[in-house]
């Protein structure tokens, strides 16, 4: 395990210092808004102690990157592959434009979380967020899954406008006693999770209550919904109407 | 090199705030270092700060700061100074000779009083006098330009990477109540002193991180209302609307908000009816003020700071407090290298604005709670 001082460092000596260090272990401390750590990153983990910078684990394609902390904006920016485990809050555009691997974030997260993910094939890629996320949830959704667990049992798990543009993919939405779904655009619709759904996410989940060590019995207390395209409507002029 | 007003390419940027609850003043060390983990969200095209309760000695006069490119621009705008005011103090603005910044104008400071003939002769309020006297100078003599004109506060900025424009300034001599600051990514316009954040007229000023959409339209729409937009840049246009709608018309920032980022109709439709009237007569009875395009934006006033994401929430901010103090900033990380342990760490939705206000009322001392429903 190396460990790194990012103290008054910028972000192009510490991560040519991180790769320097062959992509095995590396523990970065006292980060202070160093961007793009982890960029592309196949093999070997992060973890970071203190405030990582925007575009946290962008193209990321394989490794791990572990925040004890809260992240900023774009984390996992058309991330590839890998894993990448928030202990605090995400910022807005978290897995903006995501293909493929799983981002885990305990607190909550910010604007347009998911926007424009995509699948393909066995390309399938997962956000799972434990407490509320901001508006534009999941726009433009193509593909993949995003999951808001209100564990906190706030009266609404997301903010506004939740899957505007949405043609693919599954948004999934917990709620608890007193909590309500968000009003959903036209191009959505909502449906209380079948057996079906709730297999598609069951192994991601259980990685989830462990990593966070979170009670099961917490989790399943809740109700799980399903948010889809709406076939009969795909598109509306949200942008334009107004 | 062509000048700002005179081009207009088609910015990031990184805006910063420091807003104190209590009489315990923030030093200017602490929002250079704030702005400064922000670097690379500039481009060393503009740099700026605006402190506020910084001139107590002179708490009841006007300070102009003013760039003059020449000798010729000074004596021509001093003599219409004189004219209008009685100048109580002139000097030099104290800064440090630094090779980060170069080609500096002239930079002069003014504390005045108008003339009390001449302001009874205008028929004018004093505010008034003193917003067409700025205008005057700013339109007509070449050269000169007042970047700063409210009282117990000042503007200072540049072209250069903020952090060096505050050593510059020697901004750590400064003691304030609120801070604002600005790291510039010119993208419209080429960059020059007077187009750097913050931009400010009175006690309003404004940095903005964004690039509004309806600057054209506004810009028409302000200047029916006898403001002139000199530099094509969109901050400036800004800044006229809160002293329009706040000075002029007598809107609250909270209403100016719900202008300016007014909600969707579709949101609106969907408010309780009191709610829904007072949206429907903002947004129908100053439709020209509406801003569109990604803006987050700080804006200080005497006596308190406001915050404003436009109402897609386009741009990131955060805000961060901690007992007596506000940190507000386009990153998170700007925030804890002043202040690692907040007690508490937000992000405004887009449309809400959040207002922190110096009132002896302690109860009123927190972020109001914006009752309206936003996007």
């Amino acid at each position: 395990m190396e460990k790194i001082d990012a103290t008054g460092m910028h972000f192009k000596e510490l991560n040519s210092l991180v790769r320097r260090s062959g992509h095995k272990e590396v523990t970065i401390l006292n980060c202070i808004g160093q961007r793009y750590i982890g960029t592309a990153l196949k093999t070997g983990s992060i973890t970071v102690e203190g405030t990582p910078g925007n575009a946290l684990g962008a193209y990321l394609d394989g490794g791990h990157i572990l925040v004890k902390g809260n992240c900023q904006d774009a984390v996992g920016d058309t991330m590839n592959d890998g894993e990448i485990i928030v202990h605090g809050n995400a910022g807005d555009a978290l897995g903006y434009a995501m293909r493929g691997g799983k981002i885990f974030v305990r607190g909550n997260s910010g604007y347009r979380t998911g926007v424009h993910m995509k699948e393909y094939k066995d390309k399938k890629p997962v956000i799972i967020v434990g407490g509320t996320s901001g508006s534009f949830l999941g726009e433009y959704l193509a593909g993949g899954v995003i999951v808001v667990l209100n564990l906190n049992g706030e009266t609404l798990c997301t903010g506004k406008f939740t899957g505007t543009g949405m043609h693919g993919g599954k948004i999934f939405l917990r709620t608890e006693n007193g909590s309500i779904l968000p009003d959903l655009p036209p191009q959505a619709s909502v449906r209380e999770s079948t057996e079906e759904d709730m297999a598609e996410i069951r192994t991601d989940l259980e990685r989830y209550l462990s990593v966070f060590r979170i009670e099961r019995e917490k989790l399943f207390s809740g109700r799980f919904w399903t948010v889809t395209p709406n076939a009969k409507n795909p598109y509306t002029r949200l942008y334009t109407a107004d | 090199m062509k000048k700002e007003g005179e081009i207009r390419i088609p910015s990031g940027c990184a805006i910063s705030g420091i807003f104190s609850k209590s009489d315990r003043k923030i030093g200017g060390e602490d929002i250079i270092r704030s702005i400064a983990v922000m670097h690379d969200r500039s481009n060393g095209l503009g740099g700026g700060f605006a402190g506020y309760g910084i001139y107590p000695q002179y708490k009841d006069f006007y300070a102009f700061h003013v760039f003059y490119e020449n000798r010729d621009a000074k004596k021509e705008c001093e003599a219409i100074l004189e004219s209008l005011y009685d100048i109580i103090n002139l000097s030099k603005i104290p800064v440090r000779k630094i090779p980060e910044i170069t080609d500096e104008p002239l930079i002069w400071r003014y504390f005045v009083t108008p003339l009390p003939s001449k302001l009874a002769d205008s028929q004018l309020d004093e505010r008034e006098f003193v917003v067409r006297s700025v205008f005057r100078v700013n339109i007509t003599v070449r050269g000169a330009y007042i970047f700063s004109s409210g009282k117990n506060m000042g503007v200072f900025k540049g072209v250069g990477f903020p952090e060096d424009i505050g050593r510059f300034y020697r901004l750590e001599e400064y003691e304030a109540d609120c801070f604002t600051a600005h790291g510039r990514y010119p993208t419209n316009t080429p960059g020059w002193w007077g187009g750097a954040h913050p931009f400010a007229l009175l006690d309003y000023s404004v940095v903005h991180n964004g690039e509004i959409s309806s600057y054209d339209a506004n810009r028409r729409a302000i200047e029916v209302h006898g403001y002139k937009c000199t530099l094509q840049t969109d901050t400036e246009v800004i800044t006229y609307i809160f002293d329009y709608l706040n000075r002029r018309i007598g809107l609250s920032f909270r209403e100016i908000a719900s202008v300016i980022a007014a909600p969707f109709w579709q949101t609106i439709e969907k408010m309780e009816p009191e709610e829904r009237q007072i949206h429907e007569y903002l947004r129908n009875a100053f439709e020209s003020q509406l801003i569109t395009g990604p803006f987050s934006i700080l804006v200080g006033f005497e006596g308190g700071l406001m915050a404003l994401n436009d109402r897609l929430k386009l741009r990131s901010m955060v805000v961060g407090e901690k007992e007596d103090r506000v940190y507000i900033a386009s990153e998170e990380s700007a925030i804890r290298v002043i202040e690692p342990a907040p007690d508490r760490v937000w992000s405004p939705k887009g449309g809400e604005p959040v207002i922190f206000e110096k009132k002896a009322d302690k109860e009123e001392n927190h972020a109001v709670d914006f009752r309206l429903s936003r996007i």
